[in-house]
């Protein structure tokens, strides 16, 4: 059974909780990250492991945090650890299976902006900056990315690489070193993968109700289609009962 | 051995112009009491150092006591922007503020250093990004023993570190605990340190996470109960979110922000 009175955050949650493999070590940022790992956690993932910047290890919160420390985090966590430890010890040794991204500009080649839109010394909007995600994207295994559709957000060059997806494409990641990499950029309108050898990113899904000339006109650059595309599952009756009870704990 | 003294006589003490001047704490125990006695002192030309800016540095930005900003996340957690900081960043308003722009890593990196008396750490950090292109604080070195390159970035070693604890003893030692961040890498680093407490009681109980930082480490020691508002103290408080929320129209614009400011911190 499906429930279609879903809005466009909750099947970007929904699809994004899909998107966490069972038992994935999880490095999660505040907000629609969170609220989809979490929501994986409390359903299909019980096993899941979410990993907070903030020094949590194991975080089960009984409600959903409101900031990347918050109390809820660290209450019934596994492990409460100084934050030098997280990057060191945790992300940059190779711990953590999924990085769990946002961003506000996002580009062809999936790196990510949250730092300026405009030059660096005369920014036409200042943002807030790298926090956790420079090495996020660098050391996890794989990573999700979640953001609105828009041109102003997916564009053909990002004014400023805060974290490094495949830089101009193709070997260029390999070549520096990192690991893993973006493998899926989860939208309001779908989601999108990278081309497997020009690491271009192309859409793959549309969700229900979505044509695939809506997520082309949303998109800064040619948007390519992959030859199999699919229509994401609508989300489920269950799924948003999980959703709505997480949001109001 | 720490003194235990009040707020005012430790920030006119121990917090000079021109310094370079650190209020630590991540999300949890950040030291608001303290950054409030910091603009009432009306200290100028600070750098301040503090890996999310968070309120706490976006009110010493709106009032002028910063010359610089070395940070990793300048956001309203939760909320969205730090209006005061882009105001100063984007329009010089009420004075340039040059930034140092890190990574959370690079910047926890820097503070290890720190703490051990090293005068750089490193990282596998920042490769691929357009950090290292606009800071000049991150620079390759390559490791002496397998050649690979990796990334050096300074120590921190500011002129005074403030953290938020929730006890001290009646000797002066402090007991933090929770979510710790790097508030005991800022007080080893820094050349003095001040901790505002919960409360001072006749022993320390065990907690989850619990460091102890000794007297001797720490130069003033002020009870502030509630020292952390609207940031929380596990044990104590909740942070206050709905404050969170309404600083974004507070400091949203500047004539609202002066009214605060007078209300608020000076009268």
């Amino acid at each position: 059974m499906t429930d279609p009175t879903y809005t466009s955050d909750d099947i970007m949650t929904i699809v994004a909780a899909r998107a966490l493999e069972p038992a994935a070590v999880t490095f999660v940022g505040i907000g629609l990250p969170s609220t989809a790992a979490n929501l994986a956690r409390v359903t299909t993932n019980p096993d899941c492991v979410l990993i907070y910047e903030s020094g949590c290890i194991g975080s089960k919160p009984v409600r959903l945090p409101s900031s990347i420390g918050d109390g809820v985090l660290a209450d019934n966590a596994d492990a409460v650890i100084a934050v030098p430890e997280i990057f060191a010890y945790w992300l940059q040794a190779g711990r953590i299976d999924i990085g769990f991204l946002g961003a506000a500009q996002i580009d062809k080649h999936a790196n990510l902006n949250t730092t300026v839109i405009g030059p660096y010394e005369s920014p036409k909007v200042r943002l807030p900056g790298a926090g956790g995600a420079p090495e996020i994207a660098a050391n996890c295994r794989r990573v999700i990315v979640t953001l609105r559709h828009s041109p102003r957000a997916f564009v053909e060059k990002v004014d400023f690489i805060t974290s490094f997806g495949y830089g101009n494409g193709g070997d260029e990641r390999d070549k520096l070193g990192l690991r893993g990499g973006p493998t899926d950029v989860i939208t309001d309108l779908g989601v999108l993968q990278p081309d497997p050898v020009t690491k271009e990113l192309v859409l793959t899904a549309v969700h229900p109700g979505v044509t695939i000339e809506q997520v082309q006109a949303a998109t800064g650059w040619d948007l390519k289609t992959s030859s199999s595309i699919v229509e994401t599952a609508a989300p489920t009756a269950g799924e948003m009962a999980a959703l709505t009870a997480l949001r109001n704990a | 051995m720490a003194d235990l003294v009040g707020l005012a006589e430790a920030i006119a003490a121990h917090v000079h112009d021109g310094d370079t001047v650190a209020l630590e704490g991540f999300t949890h125990l950040i030291p608001f009491a303290a950054g409030n006695e910091i603009i009432r002192q009306g200290r100028r030309d600070l750098t301040l150092v503090r890996m999310t800016p968070d309120i706490v540095y976006d009110r010493l930005i709106g009032a002028g006591c910063a010359r610089k900003l070395v940070f990793s996340w300048g956001g309203n957690p939760g909320v969205g922007s730090l209006h005061r900081m882009r105001d100063a960043v984007q329009n010089q308003w009420p004075a340039p503020l040059e930034i140092e722009e890190h990574s959370h890593a690079g910047m926890a990196v820097r503070w290890q250093a720190g703490a051990s008396g090293l005068p750089f750490g490193i990282l596998r950090g920042y490769v691929g990004t357009s950090l290292p292109f606009h800071t000049d604080t991150i620079a390759n070195v390559t490791c002496p023993f397998t050649g690979e390159d990796l990334m050096a970035v300074p120590a921190l070693n500011p002129d005074v570190g403030i953290i938020h604890a929730q006890q001290a003893d009646r000797a002066g030692n402090v007991m933090m605990w929770g979510i710790t961040g790097v508030q005991k890498e800022c007080v080893l680093a820094s050349t003095r340190a001040i901790v505002t407490v919960e409360e001072v009681v006749d022993a320390f109980e065990p907690h989850v996470n619990g460091v102890v930082l000794p007297s001797w480490v720490i130069d003033s020691v002020c009870v502030v109960p509630g020292g952390a508002h609207p940031s929380y103290a596990a044990g104590y408080s909740e942070r206050d979110n709905p404050y969170y929320e309404s600083w974004d129209p507070i400091s949203r614009e500047r004539e609202s922000f002066e009214q605060w400011l007078a209300e608020e911190v000076m009268a």
